[in-house]
């Protein structure tokens, strides 16, 4: 384990943040608000950290393995959080420290559960930095620090397997920099052809900002008590389209630019995700059409729910809380599949799921014929069995830690549906759950020590739970 | 630049090492996704998996804006065919490994025409080519040519009992009547270029430059010449050896190639009539003895298997065999050599990768100068580069003195009108049409101008 090496890129990361915390600090000042010193002491914390990390442990070798790529990601990712909570807590906004882990966590997972039961009352500054970890921990922060910083090593794929989704992680262009470039290229270009659409709906500008930084990180932490209920439906209708192309992998957009877009439609991955969409949002609609006066609204409702779900961001337009149980169960469904891999949605992946009913078949198929022997293919391409096995130790793990989750969470008086769907959420980093934890209030009421847990959840939910296993196993330290 | 390499086999990783070393794009294609898994995993490049003489994949690894492809899969053909697609389908310059010998007569200079290629690489040819420049001066364990032989470059390891320990070069140059250079000292792993107060030391690699027709009279000033090899022996009996050998035997040496498999011997017998063939396992010592290990003047190891080069080649030292060579495909296995106590090493990945690295940096290159000839030396730490000067006006008809060169540079050599040997020295001038040869043991150098600080 090259130790040196992991810590220097921690502290790296930390710089990294400390820049960045320099934009919420412009807004601060901007409305002229005083969390703007609670912004600044957090920022000379940051880099005093960072700097005191990168100085004491620069490597003298910069060669890693995957180990050390699983380590540098999950350290690097408490670590934001643990700094990243600190505006929240000095400001006092947020008196418990745990409570603002838990947001910042929350924030960076791209999972927007608050523990805000006055959002409103925020100042501008802690809301846009609230936002704007959805959209820095979306598409990853240690891939932005390959995209900006000198390379660090030829061996930061190993970093990009660790930090990117998916069960295939590959670059698109040879140069590992080049790629985290082209992936920030169209994510910030992405954003801001958000941000435009919002602002022709009259959105304020703080507003268009705040969400479409939220909703391009997938996250969904919204500004107002309502989520985005109080909008018109334009910008609802603007926001479920967007929603939905942060939940496609962002390989394909580069391919549209390659003019590639016969290889893009053929994607199976993005078939199967549209299909999800199309059917879950027409079934939900039917279910809910005696709830709303007329069809535009129950499909605008339906289309925005299952969007908001699927690609897991969790803003919410109306309490889905309130819905018939037919309807949240195909949303709770909706939870597990997530959005696809390569994309800044989290939960299983549609991937995973595409690949896993493929393994069932050919599973029966053997039952069938036992000699018979077929290989596995996803868009054209032969996917090998290392990989049809990792996926298959992938799916038992996350089912066990599912349960792990929901065990620790019986500890609390809450119901067991409340319980289940807060799990799935935190776990699939989306935000909002059913019964008490539903979109119209908040995780507030858990206990500290369950708010430190669903953090925890939401942070192996984020990283596909390896790397942080690995990072906590006594094995991955050992000297050999 | 872009570059797409075809085959990671032995030498497609050299390749590979090389061109990430320079900072070029790569994109890897090979038929094993194992393979390119475990590339991608060590070095900042992309693969693509499939055959690499198929449109598609070549399509899939973006053909169209690759500047250089450079096919090095394990059949001739296939890099052939391959590198004729590549270039119909877009890209700017292919070059193909063609090894066997039947392709390397005058067929090649028609097929390299016909199927546009760039370059053809040999590797089994240059390391040939490698053997015999240093069977030919056996004191010394590498021997590189500048300027179509106009000036040779060797490398001298300093033994214990060598007459040059513990003297200094300005010494050493007012002795010798002959004009020379010791141009870089390798010394542990510290590379140097010295000036005239350097001390020489025992266990160093000294590199000298010198004009051919000068270095026979001086390393036998130097007190370090050793005869030239005339009754040699090679194990195995790969397409080096058949290289090699005929090249051997036209200037007249006497040449036994012990080869285990039969046939083969029966085939080399009929291409080299007058080599000596013996049938028979050459990792077996009596049999190496029988053959007259004891009166040899060198042993030359090419067989496949590193570990049976290094062990033969050890048995024959000790043996006293005045020359032992041995050649390694890996490059880890040439350090473990050398801590065994062989001293000359050929390694076939860094030949062609020096090759490689000379093309690539010519196409990068600019107008005032272009690069000929590019080897690595001193283990690979120092680059020795021969510049052929077209119109760099900043440094034509200065003398050196005046020129501000960076540190850890050095003019070795000068060739006008291409043969007169300069060895420069502080009033001598580049001219135009001038060959100039250059060490550099830091910067990377791709022009001439490079130099300059």
């Amino acid at each position: 384990m090259n130790r040196r090496m992991v810590l220097y890129m921690v502290g790296t990361v930390i710089k990294i943040e400390a820049a960045l915390m320099l934009l919420p600090l412009a807004v601060s000042v901007i409305y002229k608000e005083s969390c703007t010193k609670d912004f600044l002491i957090s920022i000379l914390i940051a880099v005093a950290v960072g700097f005191a990390l990168t100085l004491i442990f620069k490597p003298g070798s910069k060669v890693i393995y995957a180990k050390e790529g699983f380590v540098i990601v999950s350290l690097a990712w408490i670590a934001l959080s643990v700094i990243g909570a600190l505006p929240f807590y000095i400001s006092g906004e947020i008196p418990s420290y745990i409570d603002a882990f838990f947001e910042t966590v929350s924030g960076f997972t791209t999972t927007g559960a608050s523990i805000l039961t006055d959002v409103e009352s925020m100042s501008k500054g802690l809301l846009f930095w609230r936002s704007f970890t959805h959209w820095v921990g979306g598409m990853g922060v240690l891939v932005f620090v390959m995209a900006v910083l000198p390379s660090v090593s030829d061996r930061t794929i190993h970093i990009l397997r660790a930090e990117a989704p998916g069960p295939v992680v590959g670059k698109i262009v040879p140069k590992m920099k080049q790629t985290a470039r082209i992936l920030y290229v169209i994510y910030i270009v992405l954003t801001v052809v958000m941000a435009i659409f919002l602002l022709a709906g009259k959105m304020p500008v703080f507003d268009s900002i705040v969400h479409a930084l939220a909703t391009a990180g997938t996250g969904g932490f919204g500004i107002k008590a309502d989520s985005v209920g109080s909008y018109s439906p334009y910008i609802q209708w603007v926001l479920t389209v967007f929603m939905l192309i942060f939940g496609v992998n962002f390989n394909l957009y580069y391919l549209i630019l390659l003019k590639k877009i016969k290889s893009v439609l053929k994607n199976e991955e993005l078939i199967a995700y549209i299909v999800i969409v199309v059917i879950s949002s027409v079934a939900i609609t039917v279910n809910i059409m005696p709830m709303f006066e007329n069809l535009s609204d129950s499909i605008r409702h339906a289309a925005f729910q299952v969007a908001t779900i699927i690609t897991t961001t969790g803003y919410a337009t109306v309490d889905f809380n309130q819905w018939p149980t037919f309807s949240k169960t195909i949303l709770l469904l909706l939870m597990f599949t997530g959005g696809c891999a390569g994309s800044t949605a989290g939960g299983f992946k549609m991937s995973r799921v595409v690949l896993l009913i493929k393994k069932i078949k050919r599973e029966l198929q053997k039952l069938l014929h036992p000699r018979s022997v077929s290989v596995i293919r996803m868009d054209g391409k032969r996917i090998d069995e290392a990989t049809m096995g990792s996926l298959g130790s992938y799916l038992a793990i996350y089912v066990l830690f599912f349960c792990l989750f929901v065990f620790i969470l019986g500890f609390e008086t809450f119901d067991l549906e409340s319980n289940i769907s807060v799990v799935a959420s935190c776990f699939n980093n989306i935000g909002p759950a059913f019964g008490i934890a539903g979109p119209a209030s908040s995780y507030a009421m858990y206990s500290p020590f369950s708010k430190v847990v669903l953090s925890f959840a939401m942070l192996l939910g984020r990283l596909e739970i390896f790397p942080l296993i690995l990072t906590f196993s006594p094995s991955t330290w050992v000297k050999k | 630049m872009n570059i797409i390499v075809a085959g990671c086999g032995k030498i497609g990783k050299a390749v590979i090492a090389t061109l990430c070393s320079e900072g070029h794009d790569v994109t890897l294609l090979d038929k094993n996704a194992d393979l390119i898994n475990e590339m991608t995993n060590i070095y900042d490049v992309i693969g693509v998996c499939g055959n690499c003489a198929d449109c598609e994949t070549l399509e899939e690894a973006a053909i169209d804006k690759a500047e250089l492809f450079i096919c090095v899969t394990g059949s001739d053909e296939m890099n052939m065919l391959s590198c004729f697609i590549a270039k119909k389908m877009g890209a700017k310059h292919t070059v193909a490994r063609i090894r066997n010998p039947e392709y390397n007569d005058r067929s090649l200079g028609f097929m390299r025409q016909q199927l546009d290629l760039s370059m053809s690489i040999n590797p089994e040819l240059l390391v040939a080519q490698e053997l015999y420049n240093i069977l030919k001066l056996p004191s010394a364990f590498k021997v590189e040519y500048f300027s179509r032989r106009n000036l040779e470059m060797i490398e001298v390891k300093l033994k214990n009992d060598s007459p040059l320990c513990g003297k200094k070069l300005s010494k050493l140059r007012e002795k010798q009547n002959v004009e020379f250079l010791i141009g870089a000292v390798l010394r542990g792993d510290r590379v140097i270029i010295p000036d005239g107060s350097f001390e020489l030391a025992a266990g160093d690699e000294i590199s000298i430059a010198a004009a051919p027709a000068d270095m026979q009279k001086l390393l036998k000033g130097l007190g370090i010449l050793k005869k030239q090899a005339r009754s040699v022996m090679i194990l195995g009996g790969s397409k080096t050896a058949y290289y090699l050998s005929k090249m051997l035997l036209a200037s007249g040496n006497e040449v036994k190639i012990i080869e285990k498999d039969t046939a083969r011997c029966e085939q080399l017998s009929e291409l080299l009539p007058k080599a000596v063939l013996i049938g028979g396992d050459g990792s077996q010592q009596e049999l190496l003895l029988e053959e007259g290990l004891r009166s040899l003047d060198a042993f030359v190891a090419l067989t496949g298997m590193d570990e049976e080069n290094i062990l033969i080649s050890i048995f024959a030292s000790n043996q006293n065999v005045p020359k032992v060579i041995s050649k390694v495909n890996r490059d880890e296995m040439a350090k473990m050599a050398e801590n065994l106590g062989l001293d000359c090493i050929v390694s076939t990945k860094s030949i062609t990768s020096d090759i490689i690295l000379r093309y690539t940096r010519a196409l990068n290159n600019s107008l005032g100068s272009s690069i000929e000839t590019l080897y690595k030396i001193m283990n690979g730490k120092v680059e020795a580069l021969e510049f052929k000067v077209l119109n760099d006006s900043k440094l034509l008809g200065v003398p050196i003195k005046d020129l501000t060169i960076k540190p850890g540079i050095l003019i070795a050599g000068i060739i006008r009108a291409g043969k007169k040997t300069i060895i420069p020295k502080g009033d001598d001038v580049i001219l135009q049409g001038d060959r100039v040869i250059i060490l550099s043991a830091e910067y990377r150098i791709s022009n001439l101008a490079d130099i300059l600080r």
